[in-house]
C-alpha cells in the first residue's frame, strides 16, 4: 500500500505541472429566444514543466481566465482534459490546491475588515501549516515582499500596489509548486512592479515553483517569463519565446531621439528604419532590428551624425504584437 | 524547503481538522466585536423583528380563542420553539442563501481554491451574531408557552423537546442551504427562495390544522416545517394530529431532519456542479 502510493506520488512529482489535452470550454447562454454558445477556450493542448514560468497572453475574453479555472478545479472542461501537477482538478481538488496558489483578478482572498498579519493567521489554519512553518514562511514572505509597514492595517485601507503584494505572498503562504497569478502588476507603479517582479524571481530560483502569469505588461514577460503562450479565442496561437513571438510578427524596440537641433531625418542608419520625424525633426523614431545589431551601436550611429539631448527606447507593446499575430493568423 | 509545507499538512490534518474553521470563525466574531455601535443597532432590528412576528400572533389571538385547536399557550410553545430554532439556525447558516454575493464578489472562487469542501467555507464565512436577539425572543416565547400551557413535568416531553429543538434547528439550517444551492441556478432567485426560506419559517410557527391538505402535504413531508414545532408539541400535550400528520410522527423529528440534509445536499451538489458546468 505504502510502495503504491509512495510510487503515485512519485510519478506527480516527476509529471509535467500542467498538461492539457484538447481541452475546450463553451458557454451557452440565452439572447431572447435563442441559445447562443460561445466558445471561451477551444482545443488547448499544452505542456508546461515543472519549474517553467510562462506567460500566457491573448487579448481580453481570449479564454486565459477560463483556462485557469479548468486548471484549477473551478470549471468542468466541455470536452478534453487537464491534468494539474499530475492531478484531476476537480476529482481532487482539495489536495490539488494544497500544492497551487492562485491569485485570480480582483477577487481577493484576504479579509477586507481584518489587519494583513491576521489574514495571514486565519490562510495559515485554512493550510494546515505548523506554527513553526507558519512563523518562518511569514517572516519570510513578509521581509521579500516588504509588508512590515502595513502589517497590522486593514486590507480595505491599503493601496493597490500593497494589496496586490500582500495577495501575492497569502498565495505562496503554503509553498505551492505552482503558482498562478492573473495580472499581478495592473495599476502598480513602477517601483512596486520591480519589487514584485524581483521577489518572483528570487522565489522561482529558491523553490523550483512553476510559474504561469497572465498578463498585459511587456515588462512582466520579459523579466519573468522564458516562453510564452498566446491565445486567440480561445485557440493556442503562439508557443515559443517573447523574442520569436516578435520576431514573427515584426514587432521592433524602438529608439526615440529628441535632438539638440532639428535635423532631416535619420535614414540609413544600419539596420534601423525611419518611422518618423516630430517637432520639425527634433525628435525622431527608428525601428531596431535586435538581431542584427543593439540599441547601443544604433545609438553610437546617430549620435555620430547629430547631437542627441535625450533618448527613450520603446519595447513593443504586447497588445500590439498579439494583435498583428492575431491578424497574421487571419490572414494567413 | 518547498516540501516541508506540503509534507506538514497530512500529519496537521490529522491533529486538528476543525482549525480552519475555528479561525476563520474567531475572526468574524472578532470582526463584529469590533464595530460595536453597527453590531448594537442591527442586534436591536433583528429583535424587533422578531417582535413583531410575536404580535402577529398574540393580535389573532385577540379575536379567537382557538386556532387548529391550540390555545394562546400552546401557540406560544409551537412559535416559541419554531422560531427559537429558526433563529439558531440563521445565526450559523443565515447567510448561505445570500449565495449570489458570494458569486458576485468572487469569494466563491476563492473557496474552491481553499482545501476544505466548498459548503463548509460558506457556512463558517460568517457568523450572524446579530440574529440571536431574535433567538431570545424566540426563547422567551417558548419559555412562556411552557410555564402556560399545563405541559407534563415528564421525562418524555424533555425527550420530545430536546429532539424537537436540535431536529427543528437542523431542519431549518437545511431550507437555507436548499436555498442556497438553488441560487446557483437563480443568479435573481433570492426573492423566490425567500418565499420558501421565510415562508416555511412562518409555517413552522402555525398549527398544520388550519392548512389545507395540499398544504399540509407540502410543509409537512417536503419541506418538514411542520416537525419544527407543530407536531413535538402536540405530542407533549398528548392532542392528536390533523389528518395525515399524526402526533406520534413527533417522534420522528431526526428522520424529518435527515430527509431535509439530504434534499440540502443534493441541492447544493447540483447547484455547485452547475455553477462549474459539469451539468445538472
Amino acid at each position: 500500500m505504502t510502495g503504491t502510493q509512495s510510487s503515485t506520488d512519485g510519478l506527480r512529482q516527476s509529471g509535467p505541472a500542467i498538461r492539457t489535452e484538447g481541452l475546450t470550454r463553451r458557454f451557452t447562454r440565452r439572447e431572447g429566444l435563442r441559445r447562443v454558445t460561445l466558445t471561451a477556450v477551444d482545443d488547448l493542448t499544452v505542456t508546461v514543466e515543472r519549474g517553467e514560468s510562462v506567460g500566457y497572453i491573448g487579448a481580453n475574453g481570449a479564454g486565459k481566465s477560463t483556462t485557469i479555472k479548468m486548471l484549477v478545479g473551478i470549471l468542468v472542461p466541455t470536452s478534453g482534459t487537464a491534468t494539474t501537477l499530475g492531478r484531476a482538478p476537480l476529482r481532487e481538488r482539495v489536495a490539488l490546491v494544497r500544492q497551487v496558489g492562485v491569485v485570480f483578478g480582483q477577487r481577493s482572498q484576504l479579509w477586507w475588515d481584518l489587519p494583513v498579519a491576521e489574514s495571514f493567521r486565519i490562510l495559515a489554519a485554512v493550510h494546515e501549516l505548523s506554527a513553526d512553518d507558519e512563523r518562518s514562511r511569514t517572516a519570510e514572505l513578509r521581509e521579500q515582499l516588504e509588508l512590515g509597514p502595513f502589517w497590522t492595517t486593514p486590507v480595505r485601507q491599503l493601496s493597490l500596489g500593497q494589496r496586490m503584494r500582500a495577495e501575492v505572498a497569502a498565495a505562496l503562504l503554503h509553498r505551492p509548486r505552482l503558482v498562478i497569478l492573473d495580472e499581478p502588476t495592473i495599476g502598480l507603479d513602477v517601483v512596486s512592479k520591480q519589487r514584485l517582479r524581483e521577489f518572483l524571481v528570487a522565489e522561482r530560483t529558491e523553490h523550483g515553483t512553476t510559474l504561469l502569469l497572465t498578463t498585459h505588461d511587456m515588462g512582466d514577460v520579459q523579466r519573468l517569463c522564458p516562453r510564452v503562450l498566446v491565445v486567440d479565442h480561445g485557440r493556442l496561437a503562439y508557443d515559443g519565446s517573447l523574442d520569436g513571438l516578435s520576431r514573427l510578427v515584426g514587432a521592433q524596440r524602438v529608439l526615440v531621439v529628441d535632438l539638440d537641433e532639428p535635423a532631416g531625418d535619420l535614414v540609413g542608419v544600419p539596420h534601423t528604419n525611419h518611422l518618423g520625424s516630430e517637432a520639425g525633426g527634433l525628435r525622431q523614431r527608428l525601428a531596431v532590428d535586435s538581431d542584427a545589431t543593439t540599441v547601443a551601436a544604433v545609438l553610437a550611429a546617430v549620435t555620430d551624425r547629430v547631437a542627441v539631448r535625450d533618448l527613450a527606447v520603446e519595447e513593443p507593446d504586447i497588445e500590439d504584437v498579439v494583435r498583428r499575430l492575431y491578424s497574421a493568423q487571419r490572414d494567413g | 524547503m518547498a516540501d516541508t509545507g506540503v509534507a506538514a499538512a497530512p500529519a496537521a490534518v490529522r491533529r486538528d481538522r476543525w482549525r480552519p474553521y475555528r479561525a476563520v470563525i474567531g475572526s468574524r466574531v472578532r470582526s463584529q466585536r469590533a464595530y460595536r455601535a453597527s453590531f448594537r443597532m442591527d442586534l436591536f432590528s433583528t429583535g424587533v423583528i422578531g417582535l413583531v412576528e410575536l404580535a402577529e400572533v398574540l393580535v389573532l389571538y385577540r379575536t379567537v380563542d382557538a386556532l387548529g385547536g391550540l390555545d394562546l399557550h400552546q401557540i406560544l410553545l409551537v412559535f416559541g420553539l419554531a422560531d427559537f430554532a429558526f433563529s439558531l439556525a440563521s445565526v450559523v447558516v443565515g447567510h448561505v442563501d445570500e449565495l449570489p454575493k458570494f458569486i458576485r464578489s468572487g469569494t466563491l472562487d476563492v473557496f474552491f481554491l481553499r482545501p476544505q469542501p466548498v459548503l463548509l467555507q460558506v457556512v463558517t464565512s460568517e457568523l450572524s451574531l446579530r440574529r440571536l436577539s431574535r433567538a431570545v425572543v424566540g426563547l422567551a416565547a417558548f419559555c412562556v408557552g411552557l410555564v402556560t400551557a399545563d405541559v407534563p413535568a415528564t421525562p418524555r416531553t424533555a425527550v420530545l423537546l430536546s429532539l424537537a429543538l436540535v431536529s427543528a434547528t437542523a431542519i431549518s439550517a437545511a431550507q437555507y442551504v436548499t436555498a442556497g444551492g438553488l441560487q446557483f441556478f437563480l443568479v435573481n432567485g433570492h426573492e423566490m427562495t425567500n418565499a420558501f426560506v421565510y415562508g416555511g419559517r412562518y409555517a413552522a410557527t402555525q398549527p398544520a390544522a388550519v392548512w389545507s391538505a395540499p398544504v399540509r402535504a407540502v410543509f409537512g413531508y417536503v419541506f418538514p416545517m411542520a416537525f419544527c414545532g407543530y407536531l413535538p408539541v402536540l405530542a407533549v400535550l398528548g392532542m392528536p394530529g390533523p389528518p395525515g400528520l399524526p402526533a406520534w410522527l413527533a417522534w420522528c423529528t431526526p428522520v424529518a431532519a435527515l430527509w431535509a440534509w439530504c434534499a440540502a445536499m443534493l441541492c447544493w451538489r447540483w447547484g455547485t456542479r452547475s455553477y462549474q458546468g459539469a451539468g445538472g
